[in-house]
């Protein structure tokens, strides 16, 4: 066939995507710029070192956990229950410190991983909607936190464990660090393992992939292991913070992790994510939080702001992934 | 007797396919019109212009000599015309009688009323000399009680044009003749019927006229079914066309590589057995719902078989799921490529990358440069049209989607190519490519089992013909010896099982 008739077919198709996907890719970072400019101008004291260094470690929680809720979501899942892991394993590890007076972290972090794992051999194996799997498993492993504390906080002894929350390298804490190794491991397993690409094939197109020899059961599992995983790590790390295991601390916390994939460019429907998006959608919703408070706003109307950036992000996900949103294509058809 | 419905000069044009083109014919009140053809002749696509689901683009349809927008499924509704499907669209958890009256539910100040609701449904089964609870739930009836229901929704909403889309494929025989006395009693009171069906007697001793199309053409129009002979009729749907895009060229087969003995499972109906060889292109033809695609997904360990025997190059293989399959050497082309074969937003290079490097034994870390070389050269081998290898599949043609699904398959070094429908969707010169493309492969010494429903297709690129119906092997053929009539023969239903 001649180039003309290449060209005929393959140009009203070719153009668009390529234009959408610089959207896509831009977006996020427009915003967030756009953001942090706003905030530097407007907010007094936003865009000083103190400021920005708490910002950064505000939001090593969210972030930790957002590189791979970034790997459920890509997955076409959902995991609603990395709140809970979070207060579990934080109550874990106070206990076993307080309790038999070394720091056992290896195995501490193993409370996250197994729910994670039981999560997944629900959703891959059982084929429950990961929705509901997780719904249930948010509410047993909250319970799980309660009963292991008894209800109370588990403060801890032990002051050398305090140093994994506020010790300092580089001039960063170590949460810190733990959340750029998890975007640095997690950004290179996404990109450049057959894993992470098996696991864009099967959130975007699960059938297929099984069909062309993805091993789709043991992916969805290892992928909601490693949620449960880094859940877990979190909850270690914000037990050290705060020297002591909550039960009830971080609710809701899966919903601001959800929010910053999805700011971050994730999709929803499966198949479409990146890691700097990811890190790009946690910075936005930490900015925001951070100048909610310096600003003094009262709590409840930044549970309404959460609320609207939520709502935005997904609305913002719908017209990106839309098949050719009308009012966005430029020009009409060519 | 006065026209009731007419078709004039219809046509319906899809990408790449003439659907329907230039399609007159009447049926008159009190008329049963049979309409017959093979798969692809364009029948459903007639049904759903009369449903509203899709326009006509020439010609119109006239009902008592008025045209007629079908603009929407409630304005064909509204012109009086209601459509009994395969699939009953039906909502199996409410009872019969809600069922009956969806959408016209008697109603006082607001509230249903539930004993004019029940009256109502009462009525009308009896009109249909049918003992059903109008308070059964309808997910509890039998097949044939539900169409009845249907039938009675056609009835409460006064449908005065009912088609019947192959209403007895799946009803007993004792249901079968139920809806026949049903169907000429509705005849009786004026109603005019389009009675769509692959089944010869059914159609001979019921309907008064007949109306065959074939390639989305007019192939037959007898105002008396009287006048028609099945062998008549056989040839006008079979028809002869001659066409040569296939390119055949015999080839030596070479020993049996996959032999087939007894196998079952979901969706066949007998123990299917069969022999591929080396070299060879084994088509596989039937009716839709005949149970190819059944076939193929249990070869491929994709659905799990529970009898008989696999065996691959001489020996005996189970395989649990795809991966075991794609081990052994075996390869899927599914028929729906949008559900089961692309990964619509990844890249051309990475949806032909997904099998090879989910291989066993590959690195866990992508070969980048491995793949993108892979790629290049199948884009260009297969003339592959894309503006690049990043491009996403999506928005390639079905051809161009189809050689990249091929191409997964040939970079994972499969020896063994199940092809479903292989062609389906795609315009007609890349369809020449793909025919000369499987010729390749089989004069490399591939084996290549093929599903198609076109029956030119099927005649053009096999050596070996199996012919499936209901889920069971009903003949196999040379290519010397299969034509058009013996294959449609062992393939319509009920003269296949006369001809065994």
């Amino acid at each position: 066939m001649t180039q003309a008739a290449v060209e005929k077919t393959d140009s009203p198709s070719g153009a668009r995507p390529r234009l959408s996907r610089l959207i896509g890719a831009a977006g996020p970072m427009l915003v967030l710029l756009a953001l942090l400019a706003l905030l530097a101008a407007f907010v007094p004291d936003f865009a000083g070192v103190r400021n920005v260094r708490g910002l950064i470690l505000s939001v090593s929680l969210v972030g930790m956990i957002a590189t791979t809720m970034m790997l459920v979501l890509a997955l076409r899942e959902v995991d609603l229950s990395v709140g809970s892991i979070v207060a579990l394993s934080g109550v874990v590890a106070a206990t076993v410190i307080a309790g038999s007076g070394s720091v056992w972290l290896g195995v501490l972090a193993g409370a996250g991983l197994a729910v994670g794992v039981f999560n997944g051999v629900v959703v891959a194996k059982l084929k429950v909607n990961s929705l509901i799997a997780t719904l249930a498993t948010m509410e047993i492993v909250r319970g799980l936190a309660f009963l292991t504390s008894q209800g109370e906080a588990v403060s801890i002894p032990q002051e050398q464990f305090y140093a994994l929350g506020s010790g300092e390298l580089l001039g960063l804490n170590w949460p810190v660090w733990i959340m750029v190794a998890c975007f640095v491991v997690f950004g290179l397993v996404l990109n450049f393992t057959v894993f992470g690409k098996n696991v864009l094939a099967i959130g975007g197109n699960p059938e297929a992939a099984r069909l062309a020899g993805v091993p789709v059961t043991r992916v969805r599992i290892i992928v909601f292991a490693l949620q449960g995983l880094v859940a877990g790590l979190a909850g270690i790390v914000l037990a050290a913070r705060i020297t002591s295991g909550q039960p009830n601390t971080s609710l809701g916390l899966e919903l601001a992790v959800i929010s910053a994939c999805v700011l971050g460019g994730v999709s929803l429907s499966g198949g479409v994510a990146s890691i700097l998006g990811v890190l790009i959608g946690v910075l936005i919703m930490g900015a925001a939080q951070n100048a909610l408070n310096l600003l003094d706003v009262p709590t409840f109307y930044q549970y309404v702001v959460r609320g609207g950036i939520l709502l935005l992000a997904v609305i913002a996900d719908r017209l990106r992934h839309s098949a050719t949103p009308g009012w966005l294509s430029f020009g009409g058809r060519r | 007797m006065s026209v009731r419905i007419e078709f004039a000069g219809v046509g319906k044009r899809f990408p790449g396919v003439k659907a329907l083109d230039d399609v007159s014919f009447a049926v008159q009140a009190g008329e049963i019109r049979a309409l017959m053809g093979e798969n692809g002749a364009g029948k459903s696509t007639l049904l759903k212009i009369l449903a509203g689901e899709h326009r006509p683009d020439a010609g119109e349809v006239r009902i008592d000599g008025q045209p007629v927008t079908l603009g929407s499924p409630r304005a064909s509704a509204a012109a009086g015309v209601a459509i009994i499907h395969q699939e009953l669209h039906l909502a199996p958890d409410m009872t019969v009688a809600e069922n009956l009256t969806l959408g016209i539910m008697p109603s006082r100040a607001g509230f249903l009323d539930r004993k004019a609701m029940r009256d109502r449904a009462r009525a009308v089964l009896a009109r249909l000399g049918e003992p059903i609870d109008p308070d059964a739930r309808l997910g509890d009836l039998s097949i044939g009680k539900r169409q009845m229901v249907e039938i009675g929704k056609a009835l409460l909403r006064d449908a005065r044009i009912i088609a019947f889309d192959e209403p007895t494929s799946s009803l007993s025989s004792r249901e079968t003749e139920t809806l026949l006395a049903v169907i000429r009693d509705l005849k009786s009171e004026g109603r005019a019927i389009l009675y769509v069906s692959h089944r010869m007697e059914e159609v001979f001793r019921l309907c008064d006229s007949l109306t065959v199309l074939r390639d989305g053409r007019l192939a037959g129009d007898h105002p008396k079914l009287s006048d028609v002979t099945e062998d008549a009729l056989i040839g006008e749907m079979a028809g002869r066309r001659i066409e040569d895009v296939y390119g055949y060229t015999s080839r030596p087969l070479g020993e049996p590589v996959v032999e087939v003995e007894g196998l079952t499972g979901k969706g066949l109906s007998a123990p299917v057995s069969f022999t591929a060889h080396r070299g060879e292109i084994l088509g596989f033809f039937g009716l839709i719902g005949a149970g190819r695609t059944d076939l193929l997904k249990l070869l491929f360990g994709a659905t799990r078989r529970t009898g008989g025997r696999i065996v691959i190059r001489g020996q005996a293989c189970d395989f649990g799921d795809p991966r075991q399959a794609i081990a052994g050497g075996l390869a899927l082309l599914p028929e729906d490529r949008k559900d089961e074969a692309i990964v619509p937003l990844a890249s051309v290079r990475e949806n032909i990358a997904l099998a090879w490097r989910n291989l066993n034994g590959r690195s866990a870390v992508v070969a980048a440069a491995t793949e993108a070389a892979a790629a290049r050269d199948h884009i260009a081998s297969l003339r592959i049209k894309t503006a690049s290898a990043e491009t996403a599949i999506a928005s390639l043609s079905g051809g161009n989607q189809q050689k990249a699904i091929l191409a997964r398959w040939l970079s994972a070094d499969a020896d063994i190519f199940l092809m479903d429908e292989p062609t389906r969707g795609i315009d007609i010169g890349a369809r020449s490519e793909i025919y000369a493309l499987m010729h390749r492969l089989a004069q490399a010494g591939k084996t290549l089992i093929v599903v198609s429903s076109d029956m030119p297709e099927v005649m053009g690129v096999s050596d070996r013909i199996v012919v499936m119906r209901e889920g069971a092997v009903a003949g196999v053929f040379d290519r010397a010896e299969a034509s058009p009539e013996i294959l449609l023969r062992h393939a319509l239903p009920d003269v296949g099982r006369r001809a065994i």
